[in-house]
């Protein structure tokens, strides 16, 4: 029940009295609080900051963790308080939830900090107010969205068993995968620039010959540029053909837009092979040519900037329309008016409401040419009026659309922020090796102290003994036993990475079979350890004991591995057992 | 040309209520469990008031939504054994404490399986182990089900071990297991031959005190 209506309960049962005269049966009897109790302040301790409210305002809600006995389990008896380990600042509009019944989202606050609060103390966070809901739900995509866009980066991995046409497709559309894709993106690239080059310069008159008047370029040297063709056509149709090859969906592939694109650019070329001994359809056959430009279409392929603009132009399809369609209507009604204002005038261009359009439009884009110019004050009227309008019909729909490219163009730079924060990657791979490599290292330091501390005792050093041992805590004492029963378990001992690496070397130098056997007389699950040698490559600080210089094998000569020799006599622990030295 | 802008801004508003209708329903369906009382956990469990307050507030701590589910099982797990993989032990160890099965570890289970581990008899505990490594629950273990647990724990060793870990050390321990725990040598280990191995056997007996004082 929400808090007012909780409030309300009392008056509600209090005015029932009204009904009592009216009524012919027996009422039933009223349930008794046996919980009658005064009502009580609850201390609650959030990370040092003390909140104090009444027991029944959190009792509003018992299905949360402050409102049900949940809350027993954070009770410290000794200071009669509800200690909570929790943010204190979040813990404010928690505690607000109970006092008004709403629940307000703090602005500054993190989204994903703020669930994680909401989740702990049992409150679902549809109940957040209306005041704030939009807010919350928009942090919450945007962050999902983030989430999301990473997940798809690391889709970008490659994956172990790919098939060649599957790596081949990869190669295809992301070209810094691999260096032939690279070689091959350069390579179509550079064949586009050259077929779009040799379009335009064909059209390029040539200079005059003595024999023959000015002619372009094409019909002079028509051998090469027909070479030049060929060979980009050949290019492009074989990239087609590869593509077509690789793509996961076939069919989906040709209905891409891309595909289109090659194809079109391509089939005049072939048409025009089989077409060119039939003198009749050369007209059809020069229109053809115009489609060679397409090629440059291609270029969106290389280009990120073309790729988004054109989806910029997709997405905004309805304020383009709605720009199209208005500008229409005004051309209509202003060609219509200034056609019948100048029909007055003599030999005025405006000879039809049609060919009015013209002016209409030069003059809604401002751009005057002047080929058409009222002459009536009517007309000029009108005219005026035109333009005006025309910058304003222009300029409304203009914005959504530069803001709808802005918010892609955005969302593609994140991703490229994100690609390029393979430095993040590299941040985290970091951070993890750190945490991996402390637990880790710090087991592996423990147990070379411990040993150094049992040949300590051994020597007699009894203050470098207590300063070893004084340096781990309690929860790292316990965390380093597990790992050492998860040793004994296995027979097997954690490494040094680096050490591990030495070994694999030494291991292919001499074949290892004579350790094997010892190991393989395993038996317990908690079983016991045969061999134990400890690997060191550099000297401890404090080292004042005889050591064997170790073995050295050709290739390792660096490695300066120190074997510690230590007997059962040893009465201590049961962890240290006869050393078995490698046969070099 | 006013009217079309106004259709044009409701049209938004409509594509963006839909789609927070569709987000809204996944929200819901976020679980969330709260634990029975701290006087009927005392009861089920041998653990005091105290002990599990502190088991609450570790567990609490991790999974805020009070139901662990197996992938932050498996997430915390690992966290204790960075050099190696420890997924696959924690996936058996997750079904040996989700004991109804559901797919998800309540405080209730979590604290009943510790209860067992931490305070239970020797013969509970045995009887929980021959549960982990009894994969399919079905009362016998049979070489592939000890060879999956024990690849498992191999697997947590990582591969920076010495001596290298070979592909057939795994199979060697499982047969080592199977010669001292299969008396009758049918292939497979049932819960008497179990108990009654470890119970003759000194070094698993002082092993099974080792963790009394966990907590």
């Amino acid at each position: 029940m929400a808090a007012g209506v909780a409030a309300w309960l009392p008056f509600a049962r209090a005015a029932a009295i009204g009904w009592m005269p009216v009524a012919n049966c027996p009422m039933p009897i009223a349930p008794r609080d046996h919980t009658k109790r005064l009502d009580e302040l609850i201390i609650l301790n959030v990370s040092g900051r003390r909140f104090q409210t009444w027991r029944t305002t959190l009792d509003r809600y018992p299905d949360t963790l402050l409102g049900s006995s949940e809350k027993q389990f954070f009770y410290d008896e000794e200071t009669k308080e509800y200690f909570f380990d929790r943010d204190p600042d979040s813990f404010r509009s928690i505690l607000n939830f109970y006092r008004t019944g709403k629940l307000h989202y703090p602005r500054y606050e993190c989204i994903s900090a703020y669930d994680e609060e909401l989740t702990f103390f049992g409150i679902i966070p549809e109940i957040i107010g209306d005041c704030c809901y939009e807010e919350y739900k928009d942090r919450k995509r945007e962050n999902a969205e983030r989430l999301q866009d990473d997940q798809d980066d690391n889709k970008d991995c490659k994956l172990p068993n790919m098939t060649y046409r599957e790596t081949m497709w990869r190669a295809f559309e992301n070209p810094h995968t691999s260096t032939m894709a690279l070689v091959f993106y350069y390579v179509t690239g550079f064949f586009i620039a050259i077929s779009v080059l040799t379009n335009v310069i064909e059209t390029v008159p040539c200079g005059a010959t003595p024999s023959q008047k000015d002619m372009p370029c094409g019909e002079r040297y028509t051998v090469a540029f027909f070479c030049m063709d060929t060979a980009c056509v050949l290019i492009f149709t074989v990239e087609y053909l590869m593509r077509l090859f690789a793509a996961p969906s076939r069919y989906q592939f040709m209905r891409s837009v891309m595909s289109i694109i090659d194809v079109v650019a391509i089939f005049p070329y072939y048409i025009g092979l089989v077409m060119t001994d039939n003198e009749d359809v050369s007209g059809a056959f020069v229109t053809l040519r115009v489609f060679r430009v397409f090629r440059i279409f291609k270029f969106s392929r290389h280009s990120q900037g073309l790729r988004i603009l054109g989806y910029t132009l997709k997405s905004c399809a309805s304020e383009l329309g709605f720009l199209l369609f208005s500008l229409t209507m005004a051309i209509i009604i202003f060609a219509t008016v200034m056609f019948y204002a100048e029909k007055g005038s003599s030999s005025t261009k405006f000879t039809s409401i049609p060919a009015s359009f013209w002016y209409t439009i030069v003059t809604m884009t401002t751009l005057g040419y002047g080929d058409m110019v009222p002459k009536t004050i009517a007309g000029k009227i009108f005219g005026s009026i035109c333009s005006l309008s025309g910058v304003l019909v222009i300029a409304l729909p203009v914005p959504v659309i530069v803001s709808n490219f802005s918010r892609i163009y955005h969302q593609n730079q994140r991703a490229d922020k994100r690609r390029a924060q393979k430095v993040q990657k590299a941040r985290l791979a970091r951070i993890r090796i750190a945490q991996a490599g402390s637990s880790c290292t710090g087991f592996l330091q423990s147990k070379r102290n411990d040993l150094l501390n049992d040949l300590l005792e051994l020597t007699g050093s009894e203050e470098e003994e207590l300063l070893l041992s004084k340096s781990m805590s309690l929860l790292e004492s316990q965390h380093h036993h597990l790992l050492h029963c998860l040793e004994k378990t296995t027979a097997h001992e954690f490494m040094d990475e680096q050490l591990y690496e030495q070994n694999c070397l030494e291991t292919t130098v001499q074949s290892c079979t004579s350790r094997s056997p010892s190991l393989s007389s395993q038996d317990t699950p908690i079983g016991t350890c045969c061999t134990r040698r400890v690997k060191r490559n550099s000297p401890l600080p404090n080292s004042s004991m005889h050591l064997q210089p170790s073995h050295q094998h050709g290739p390792l000569q660096q490695l300066s591995a120190l074997h510690i020799q230590c007997g059962d006599k040893l009465p201590r622990t049961t962890r240290l057992y006869p050393i078995q030295v490698a046969s070099p | 040309m006013g009217a079309l802008m106004v259709i044009f801004s409701l049209q938004k508003d409509q594509r963006r209520k839909r789609t927070d209708s569709v987000e809204d329903e996944l929200e819901l369906s976020a679980v969330r469990h709260r634990p029975e009382g701290l006087e009927q956990l005392e009861a089920l469990t041998r653990f005091n008031r105290k002990e599990l307050q502190i088991l609450y507030r570790g567990f609490k701590n991790e999974c805020p939504s009070g139901m662990v589910n197996e992938d932050t099982f498996k997430v915390i797990y690992s966290q204790f054994f960075p050099q190696g993989d420890a997924s696959m032990y924690a996936h058996f160890l997750f079904n040996a404490f989700d004991t109804d099965k559901d797919g998800s570890v309540s405080f209730e289970d979590f604290v009943m399986g510790l209860s067992i581990l931490l305070r239970g008899s020797v013969q509970e505990k045995l009887n929980w182990a021959f549960n982990l490594y009894d994969i399919n629950k079905d009362g016998y273990i049979t070489k592939e089900e000890m060879l999956d647990i024990m690849k498992a724990i191999y697997d947590m060793m990582g591969k920076c071990t010495y001596p290298l870990l070979k592909d057939d050390t795994p199979r060697q321990h499982v047969e080592i297991f199977f010669q001292k725990m299969d008396k009758n040598k049918d292939g497979v280990v049932t819960i008497d031959e179990f108990i009654d191995c470890c119970q003759n056997d000194e070094n698993i007996m002082r092993s099974m005190q080792l963790f009394e004082n966990v907590i």
